[in-house]
Order: structure tokens, then sequence, then C-alpha cells
């Protein structure tokens, strides 16, 4: 369904340097019995977010006040694992709007480019400048422009380039999504349908 | 002539049209759905006010959340029994096919799959669900996609994709003794890391996947996303013919004739060009199994856990917490460490070969003590054959628990848990932190290597009881 258009975003910055973090870590399954896609941000990072008793873990960086922001800096191979798109789901309802890791599962990159969260791959040796930037001051801010296709370290300048092809950039530009695009060709895909 | 790879071939076949600078148009001849990843992609087609393209391509099932007893009662989780009662609402409406709980074909959705014959070479499938690699098994393209992509295709029958790039696994020899297709996808994780495929859509080349039969082929190609593969597919051969002739919806008669000649044309063009390459000898493969949270953790039993030595930084932070998590020191042995479960099932390994390969072996055997044996056929269709072969009776004799189809214990949606801090050898696909319930501890393994750890009750190698 249609989202917020994604222009220039800058925010501070969660970091969670945690690496081959899973879908099944983001979300796990026993939180994916709903029938609407409502209320999956509380249960973001349950398991490492809360105890047994449901009482917030105090080292879990989403309880610590100090960082917030509508940026998840993560660690390599961020989202692998389940298809489950309540990843995502659970990310965007919290608040986060674009993910920054060396490195992503496939799955989780298409779904977070379906529901309009950014994912933005940058170098190891920038996510090690980041990391370090957010860790020494949580008030860090980052600058991502989807235009320009830039990522940008506010308080240095430092920058990289990311990749996006051109046809998801507009749609998270104007907000739009795969559907639209294809209800607009349906005659070409029931022509074609006619040879399967 | 350009040299194409299967892949290509499948691939360049289904492509509607492609966006200048942006993905293709993929073309989906079936598709799957289950319970928990298609509510909200019905929810939103009524919001747009459209309907369902081609109901006669898509097929559901319930599988994921259900309860593994009493079937034929109401499911008492009041927000599981609202998925399935959304999914038959859904189906009516729509006039999908649906296997549902209690039915002669209801299972796991890759279970049923190529149980019935709808899963063919040649074929581009899809389902809310990474596993949908298995059906790769047939030289298909088939894999796991999300909720806004199970709306597309329930509108559309087409998802945008940009192709994704071609990897070859080759594996050659005999495998010996004890040695099973599980041990062969464990063995190759271990090699290339959770990620290594990442970005990739693998085929599996070579004599040791040539002489399996094809439920083995799909233990295989199901854990191709455990690497990061989109997806893996095996060319089809006379292997694949015989599984699917007579299947309810394969082709009959001249159509038969004509369908394998097509099929038979599916292979790989000598000379067609893979942007990655993997050789591995069959011989040096042996029973694996996993120590740690992610299924590229894996070792011979024989091994020893590996040591952080030469790991630097958030990796060495990483390996440490998941030993911490498995309650597992670097460098120590992982044979003969006790459990405390067994779970065989999963659309993995919950085929009817599975459940023979655990009842031969366990057979006048008793299951240890300390062992908790949940065995889980992953259709109807198993569970009647497990009965029938006289398979159920072996296993309960040893002091299984044999419970109703389903995913159950692979992903704990329902009441299948393992409890916090306990060890369970799994024959299922993933080893993630609480993946079989919150705190549990999972080793994965092959069904041998589960049947000879609930009799021990220890890590053991299956060549040795």
């Amino acid at each position: 369904m249609a989202y917020d258009k994604f222009n220039v975003l800058t925010s501070t910055v969660v970091p969670l340097p945690a690496e081959n973090v899973d879908t099944d870590q983001i979300i796990p399954a026993r939180f994916l019995k709903a029938t609407e896609r409502e209320g999956f941000g509380d249960n973001l990072f349950r398991d490492w977010r809360y105890d047994v008793e449901g009482n917030p873990k105090k080292d879990f960086v989403l309880n610590d006040s100090t960082y917030n922001g509508k940026i998840l800096l993560a660690g390599k191979n961020f989202g692998s694992g389940s298809s489950r798109e309540h990843a995502v789901w659970a990310l965007y309802d919290y608040g986060f709007r674009c993910v920054v890791s060396s490195f992503f599962a496939d799955i989780f990159k298409n779904n977070c480019l379906n529901i309009g969260v950014l994912p933005v791959t940058i170098s190891p040796e920038f996510a090690e400048v980041l990391f370090e930037a957010v860790e020494s001051d949580p008030k860090t801010e980052i600058e991502v422009d989807i235009d320009k296709q830039t990522i940008t370290l506010l308080s240095s300048g430092q920058s990289e380039s990311f990749d996006i092809n051109a046809y998801k950039k507009q749609n998270m530009k104007n907000g739009f999504d795969d559907i639209d695009y294809l209800l607009n060709i349906k005659s070409d895909i029931t022509e074609f349908a006619k040879s399967r | 002539m350009e040299k194409k790879t299967l892949f290509d071939k499948i691939w360049d076949a289904h492509v509607v049209k492609s966006v200048p600078a942006g993905p293709d148009v993929f073309f989906i001849d079936k598709h799957f759905i289950h319970e928990v990843t298609s509510p909200v992609a019905f929810l939103n087609l009524e919001k747009r006010g459209v309907s369902v393209l081609y109901p006669e391509r898509t097929v559901a099932t319930p599988d994921h959340n259900v309860p593994t007893v009493d079937q034929d009662k109401t499911i008492k989780d009041k927000l599981s029994r609202m998925q399935v009662e959304k999914l038959r609402e859904n189906c009516k409406k729509y006039d999908i096919e649906l296997h549902d709980l209690g039915t002669d074909h209801h299972g796991i959705v890759h279970v049923i799959g190529p149980e019935l014959g709808i899963t063919q070479p040649g074929m581009t499938i899809v389902c809310g669900d990474s596993h949908t690699s298995t059906h790769g098994a047939f030289g298909a393209i088939a894999f796991g996609i999300g909720t806004s992509e199970v709306e597309m295709v329930l509108a559309t029958q087409c998802i945008m994709q940009s192709k994704p790039k071609k990897m070859r696994i080759t594996v050659d020899g005999e495998l010996g003794q004890g040695v099973t297709s599980k041990d062969i996808i464990l063995y190759i994780i271990s090699k290339i890391t959770a990620a290594g495929a990442t970005g990739y859509f693998v085929e599996y080349a070579g004599s040791a996947f040539r002489n399996l039969s094809m439920e083995a082929r799909m233990t295989v190609c199901n854990m191709s996303i455990e690497m990061g593969a989109r997806g893996g597919l095996i060319a089809p051969d006379q292997t694949t013919f015989d599984y699917l002739k007579g299947k309810r919806y394969a082709p009959k008669g001249e159509a038969w004739d004509r369908a394998v000649a097509e099929w038979t044309a599916l292979q790989t063009d000598e000379g067609a060009v893979f942007e990655k390459e993997y050789n591995f000898d069959a011989a040096d493969i042996e029973p694996m199994i996993t120590y740690g949270t992610n299924p590229g953790m894996g070792i011979k039993i024989k091994d020893l856990i590996p040591t952080d030595e030469g790991l630097e930084g958030s990796n060495k932070k990483s390996f440490l917490k998941s030993l911490d998590y498995m309650g597992f020191a670097p460098g120590e042995a992982i044979k003969g460490k006790v459990v405390d479960y067994v779970f065989v099932g999963s659309c993995t390994n919950g085929r009817i070969e599975d459940i023979r390969a655990v009842a031969n072996f366990v057979k006048g055997k008793k299951k240890a003590d300390n062992i908790t044996a949940w065995i889980v056929p992953g259709s109807r269709e198993v569970e009647k054959l497990a009965s029938e072969e006289g398979l159920v009776q072996i296993l309960e004799e040893a002091g299984f628990q044999l419970r109703q189809p389903g995913c159950s214990a692979c992903l704990a949606m329902n009441d299948d848990k393992i409890p916090s801090g306990k060890y369970a050898v799994s024959t299922s696909n993933r080893n993630f932190e609480g993946r079989q319930g919150p705190g549990a501890r999972t080793l994965l393994a092959s069904p041998l290597t589960v049947a000879a750890v609930a009799v021990t009750g220890k890590i053991t190698d299956p060549r040795e009881v």
C-alpha cells in the first residue's frame, strides 16, 4: 500500500552492530499471528528488548534513551532468514524509515523497498566510521538523500554514494508501490499469460 | 547461439517486459499461500478494490501456526484460529483451491506441492515463505516473497524482480555410508557461510545430486536460502519424471510425453557462464551438525567447535555471543554433549523417506530417558504412508510422540516449543536464537543423526551406533 514519500532524511541514529541479525530476531514467529498490519512495532526485537516477564532489558539499544532516530545502523548480513515482511512492518511501525548496513539479505531488502523503508548499503569501512561516530556522540546526525544517492555523516562531512535502481528510486520518492505499476500493464500480462 | 544456464532459460521465458533501468515484470506460474503471510495481502486487495486475477494458479493450505494435536477440533489459540479462518474465508471468496486441516492433502505447503504434482520442471513458483526454494528440486525457479509481493501475484500474477546472479555448486563422487543429503547441504553452507550466496540463484550439479532421490534433492534446495541464495535448482532428469508420473496434477497421456520432451531440454548449455562456481568432493562430506546460531555454523560431528582465534571486532563478538547463547565453549568437542529434545519434521525433512530413515534406525531400540522425541509428518499423505508401512508403530514403540502435520517446532508458532535453555537436535532448517521457542537451543542435523541422538541421548555420529 502507499507509504510516505522519501526524499531527504536527516536523523540521529540507533546503532545495532550485531552481525547476521535474522528476521526471527527482528520479529519472532509467535508475533506473526495478526490478520492486519498493525502494532508490529511493539514486538520489534522482542526477545532482545524484553525479558520473559516483559520487562525491558537495560542493555539493549532500543531501551537506551540516549539513542533514537529514524535510521537504524545495522551490522552485516542484516535481515537474513525468513521472508516475513512483518520484520519490515515492525521496523516501519516503530519509526524507522531507513536501515544502513554493509550487507543486506536479499528478500529483506526487497521487502524494505516494497513498503517504503530505504535500505542503504555502504562499505564496511564507512560502516565502521558511522558506528564510531554514533557511539561516541549519540546526537550524531546522518543525512540520506535519495535523489543524490548519498549518505553523509553531518559532523565531518564524510559521505558515500549508494545504489538504488531508477525504478525503485522513483517509487520511493513518490510513495508508489509495484502494484500500481503492474495494474497499469494488466493487458500485457493477460496477453502473456495465454502462452503459459 | 548464446549459451544459457538452466536458470536463464526459465527466467527469460517468464519475463513479460523489462522496466528500463529497473526490474523485470516476472510472470508466476504457481503461487502457494498459507495462513500467516496472506491475510494482509487479501486485505489490501480489498482496499484497492481489486480481485484475484488467476485463482486457478494459487493453492492454499494452513501450516505455519496450526496445532499438531486435535486437528479435528476448533483451534484453541484465538489468533491462530482467526488466521486459519481468514484463509478459509479468502479461499472461498476468491475460489482458491484449499487443502484444509483434516483433508487428505493437508500439510506443509512445500510438502504437498510436490506430492500433488503441482510443482513441475520449468515453472516459476513463489510463496510467502523463504523455503519455497524447496521446489527448485524439480528444475523450477522457486523462491520466497514478502506479503506485498503475495498481493502482487494475487492481483496480477506477476512480481517485479531484478534477475539475480548465477552460482553453480558442483559435488561429484559417492557419498559415504551414513551421509545424507542434509549433510551435503549443511557441509556446503559451512563452507560458503550463511551469507555466501546472497544475491545469487544456485544450480546444484554433479553426480552426488544426480544420485539423490527427489525427496533428498528437496532437502538440498530447501536450504539454499540458508546461505543467502534466493533459491537453488537441479536440472530435471529421469528421477524427476519418475517421481511426477501419475501424480494428481501431472500431465497425462500425450500431454505427459510432450511435457517430458520439453522438460528434458531444461539443462544448462555446455559453456554457459556462472558468476561464481564452487566444487566439492562428496568423499569429504561426513555427518554434520550445527553448533551456533546460524546455519553456516556447522561442523562434522567428529570435529571440535571452532575457536575465536583469528576473528576480530564484530566478527569475534558475534561468534562468542552465539556460543554463549548455545552454552558451548570454543574448541570443545560437540560429540557426547547431552541434549533434551529431538525433532523430526519440517519442509526440510518431514517427508516419508525421512520418517523411514528414522524408523529403520530406531527399530527395536528405545529412545534415551533424557530425550523427548517429537516426530511430525510433513503432510497427511506422509502420515498415511507411515502408518501403512508400520513405521508409526515402530516409532511409538521406540518412545517417539507422533503428531499431526504442520510446521510445528521448526518455527514454534504453535504450542510445539522447546523450553528455554534446552537443547534440541532438529531436522529443520534454522538454528537462530529462539527459533524453536524463546531461549531454545537448536542443533541442525540429518534425520539419521537425529535418530542416533534419540537413542543415545547425546550428540552421536550415526555411523557409530
